[in-house]
């Protein structure tokens, strides 16, 4: 129907939400929840496939499938698409999380309307990354923004009025620099004389916002996408949001949500304002430096469960923005695959979490021990999650951060130097809270007597987590696919930023 | 004197011929028809309507010397009105047929034909004598209208307040008109313009701080705020409607039109600032003051003190794009501010209750009111992919177009104050969907009006943002008026 095929990543989840809307029980909101999220991920396969065929038919344009259907022609306003490595990297991780989302939300109340907003959210999310319209590219991040307060407000635990009320006013807060960035940007999106225009590509082509415009714009963008990116110290929603939300949605947002800060900043702000990156990169390095070590510190002392793994989070998504602040090839690769990385990684956890929860009613970690033998598969599962995240070789989180690494130390200045060391401490803390938390909560004596009736996992929870856990030793096996698939974005013609360094 | 002139107020005499024959209608008719009144005018309004659509207005024709103008701008936003007026025909029906009301079905819909009729003469003017009888008589009718719950302390209150600051506003831009007058020696917009020159002095700042003071009662811009909240409370609910967005809606475009045609030439520098202080003013007061209402009709009414703080932006803009999203933005304010308001009418008529508190849970024993008035609060927070949105998206853009550093700034301070107002538009909600405590209004079918009334604004929310081709279409008609041939 649609020559284009980017266009079903949003008319899919579209379809989906006619179609809870007229199911009458559960188990139909099943059936059209996992047909949906099956559908998704085929597409993005055969996305993945159509991409690679087409570089290698030598095609040396910017973007694949590139088009735009005008839709507020007086503000030069269109729907445009198009797509580049990263783009399908990232559309590929959010179909699959929300495939093991499906799954993991198997048995939640009041399932047609958790899911009605949960994949309005992630027409959002997917909206967001095949556009490449400033205009749409927002009105999808907001899209995406939105749900998360009913979805943890209903849905949540604990303190969830006040998390839920805490995130969305960030994020929104984030959102309105956002707005007046883009705004900013579009004024100034052609030379004087000639039509203005929302297209990135366009505007880059164009590099016609000047230096001080830039240093202007650049910095609320970047803060703007940065909260997304819990940059200290705007991370502080990330933290409540992630204890309080439902599993699915945990795994969502911390999954794919956070990644949209990431892609934005590097996206818009330093895609569209090279010089500006160059210029105040070192301001934003401090920043997301403090938040890689600050949040591996803060993830030491908690007893919960998931406040450890959001604080581990605000580490992990820190060094994406550290890395793609550094502005060379190789640590923007390893930023791009840090992102994956955490996005299945950190999902993997929260389902698990979700699903230790749903057995022992509590997250607090001092409450709970000797699970291992209790529930063999959520145990082993949970030490493969942990090792991916303190950077296992052989599984996704040692691929990125030594990326990272390698990359920043290509700054021979001894600023960047010492940053990359500081950053680099924050593997060793990190294995200390991860080991702390794996000794405390799946080996030692059974805490609590009644633990010991608890039973493993069901299929749809194996099954999710058996998804996510392939997903994450393929990236650690087979690197260099993926790294080709995003290398191509990072030449200094395409990124000027790089080129100017 | 050349009666066909009459004819080129085309909409304007449809509109009389409306009111009469409601008029004849209520005062001829046996007593037994007369429940069929609010048909009868709702079905009349509604072709009305329907036929302002049909004959547009091709081009801009002038009256009386050029007191009268029409064009196809004005044409439009007399549209827009018309169905907000319209859509809160229908919500009232309820309302006005209930047992309270028996004996003056009529009037109510009488006082408020008369009331657009001088908003249309407020839009159309082009001289400050025929501006004024359009104010006079879109104001002291809606006293009576406020007044219209007999039976209601808070109703009285109400009327007097709002008769009191409506009187003394009008005597403030009279004030201010008099100066004008001196200095000018005419009351054409046109020829104050040409003979005012473009040097600004003293008097001249004193004469506009005068008629911005005037008009601002009427937006109710903050610090002329005051009388809102009281008669949006004690006013009964359908007449706050018609107060909130209709009366709003026309006051900011008849605002725009008196600042660029007849002030245009002293728009830099001279009332440029002045409406900066009152657009921050306005949106952060609203916005403060609805954070701490329990009520949700005072709620709305501080709510919609910041939203005319945002409409404002349009005109700071000062081209024909800031007025092609001004009337953007009262279109879908119209929307968004009526289906909450229909809700809030629909709990009232079936059970009396408009505290906040009483909220509580409204999703588990209404869904469907729940689910409109969320839709009304993210669409009025401006929330995507509803048409609030893109009504803010744009009329921040058409701002920043003018291009100063200033104007950077006062955006950006707009755009923090709709995440304030998210905060509070989100405490609805929060009390539908989230609140534990046990649901206090219980399951009620609301009347078929109520519900059509309803469906038709919330359509409108999810449709009027996503279909482009209406801002596309309000756009292309702006940027055709010559209303900005002075603004410098």
């Amino acid at each position: 129907m649609f020559s284009n095929i980017l266009i079903y990543f949003v008319v899919i989840p579209l379809l989906m939400l006619a179609g809870f809307a007229i199911c009458k029980n559960e188990k139909q909101v099943r059936t059209v929840a996992v047909t949906g999220s099956i559908l998704l991920l085929a597409l993005s396969a055969k996305l993945l496939c159509d991409y690679i065929g087409w570089r290698n038919d030598g095609h040396m344009e910017e973007m694949y499938l590139v088009d735009h259907w005008s839709w507020f022609a007086p503000l030069h306003i269109n729907l445009a698409v198009g797509v580049d490595g990263i783009s399908i990297a990232m559309l590929i991780l959010s179909s699959i999380i929300v495939f093991a989302g499906s799954f993991a939300s198997w048995k939640i109340d009041d399932a047609r309307h958790f899911f009605m907003w949960l994949i309005l959210l992630s027409t959002g999310v997917f909206g967001f990354f095949i556009s490449i319209d400033l205009f749409t590219m927002f009105m999808f991040y907001e899209v995406a923004l939105i749900p998360m307060y009913l979805l943890i407000g209903v849905w949540g635990t604990g303190r969830k009025e006040y998390s839920a009320m805490k995130l969305t006013l960030m994020l929104m807060g984030g959102s309105a620099f956002i707005m007046l960035s883009l705004i900013g940007i579009y004024f100034h999106s052609a030379p004087e004389g000639s039509e203005l225009t929302w297209n990135i590509l366009e505007i880059s082509k164009n590099a016609s916002i000047s230096t001080g415009w830039q240093y202007f714009l650049f910095p609320m963008c970047f803060v703007g996408f940065g909260v997304l990116g819990a940059m200290f110290p705007f991370h502080t929603w990330s933290p409540d949001g992630h204890a309080c939300a439902p599993t699915a949605v945990s795994m969502l947002h911390a999954g794919v949500l956070m990644k949209l800060g990431g892609y934005g900043c590097f996206r818009v702000a330093m895609y569209l304002m090279p010089e500006a990156a160059q210029d105040l990169a070192w301001i934003f390095l401090i920043l997301t430096g403090i938040s890689v070590v600050y949040g591996a510190f803060s993830a030491c002392v908690q007893t919960d469960l998931k406040y450890i793994n959001a604080y581990s989070s605000v580490s992990h998504c820190g060094m994406v923005l550290f890395a793609i602040l550094m502005i060379n090839t190789t640590a923007l690769t390893g930023a791009i695959m840090q992102m994956l990385s955490h996005g299945l990684m950190t999902a993997l956890f929260f389902a698990l979490i979700g699903m230790i929860y749903g057995r022992t009613h509590t997250r607090d970690i001092r409450l709970m021990g000797g699970l291992m033998k209790i529930m063999p598969f959520l145990g082993v599962s949970y030490v493969i999650a942990g090792m991916a995240s303190l950077g296992l070789p052989g599984l996704s989180g040692f691929v990125a951060e030594m990326t990272i690494f390698v990359g920043s130390f290509e700054h021979p200045d001894m600023f960047h130097r010492v940053f990359t060391i500081v950053a680099c401490c924050s593997i060793v803390i990190t294995a200390v809270y991860i080991l702390r938390v794996v000794g405390k909560l799946l080996f030692g004596p059974v805490q609590d007597p009644h633990h010991s009736e608890l039973t493993d996992a069901t299929w749809w929870e194996r099954l999710s987590a058996i998804t996510l856990i392939v997903s994450v030793a393929a990236i650690g096996c087979f690197p260099n696919f993926f790294e080709s698939l995003i290398r191509f974005t990072f030449s200094p013609e395409i990124f000027r930023a790089i080129g100017l360094n | 004197m050349d009666y066909s002139q009459f004819l080129v107020m085309k909409q304007e005499i449809a509109l009389l011929v409306v009111f009469l024959l409601v008029f004849l209608y209520d005062t001829f008719m046996p007593r037994k028809a007369l429940g069929a009144i609010s048909g009868f005018a709702t079905v009349l309004f509604a072709l009305f309507t329907a036929g302002c659509f049909i004959w547009g207005e091709p081009a801009s024709v002038d009256a009386f010397a050029g007191m009268y103008v029409t064009s196809p701008i004005s044409a439009m936003i007399k549209n827009i009105l018309n169905i907000g007026v319209l859509i809160v025909l229908v919500q009232s029906c309820k309302w006005v047929n209930s047992d309270n009301q028996l004996v003056r079905r009529g009037e109510f819909y009488e006082l408020l034909l008369v009331t657009l009729f001088g908003m249309y003469l407020m839009i159309s003017a082009r001289h400050f004598l025929l501006f004024l009888i359009g104010l006079e008589s879109a104001s002291l009718p809606l006293a009576a209208m406020v007044a219209f719950d007999k039976h209601r302390y808070e109703s009285h209150e109400a009327a007097v307040k709002y008769m009191l600051t409506a009187v003394f506003s009008s005597a403030i831009f009279m004030m201010g008109l008099s100066f004008v007058y001196g200095l000018s020696g005419s009351l054409y917009f046109e020829d104050i313009a040409n003979q005012l020159g473009s040097q600004s002095n003293a008097m001249l700042v004193v004469a506009l701080a005068f008629v911005i003071s005037g008009i601002g009662f009427k937006l109710s811009l903050v610090p002329f705020h005051l009388w809102t909240a009281d008669v949006y409370q004690g006013a009964p609910t359908p007449v706050t409607s018609y107060l909130s967005v209709i009366s709003k809606g026309a006051a900011a475009f008849a605002f725009l039109v008196i600042m660029v045609q007849a002030f245009g030439q002293f728009y830099s520098g001279v009332w440029e600032w002045m409406l900066y202080a009152l657009i921050i003013a306005t949106i952060t007061v609203g916005n403060l003051f609805a954070i701490r209402q329990k009520n949700l009709k005072r709620f709305l009414a501080f709510s919609s003190i910041s939203q005319a703080g945002y409409i404002m932006l349009g005109i700071v803009g000062c081209n024909e794009m800031g007025l092609g999203a001004m009337m953007y933005y009262i279109l879908v304010y119209i929307f968004s501010n009526l289906a909450a308001f229909g809700v809030i009418g629909a709990v009232e008529n079936n059970t009396g209750k408009v505290e906040m508190t009483d909220y509580n849970g409204l999703s588990k024993t209404n869904p469907w009111l729940a689910f409109s008035m969320t839709l009304a609060m993210f669409s009025l927070a401006g929330i995507p992919p509803f048409a609030g949105f893109f009504s803010k998206f744009f009329i921040f853009t058409s701002a920043i177009n003018q291009g100063s550093v200033a104007i950077y700034i006062l955006v950006l301070i707009a755009l923090i104050n709709t995440i304030v107002s998210l905060y509070y538009y989100l405490l609805v909600v929060k009390a539908m969907y989230i609140s534990p405590e046990e649901p206090v209004i219980a399951r009620f079918r609301s009347a078929c009006t109520e519900r059509v009334g309803l469906w038709v604004t919330v359509l409108g929310i999810m449709l009027i943002g996503i279909a482009s081709c209406i801002y596309n279409d309000i756009l292309t008609t702006a940027s055709l008026s010559d209303l900005f041939a002075f603004v410098k």
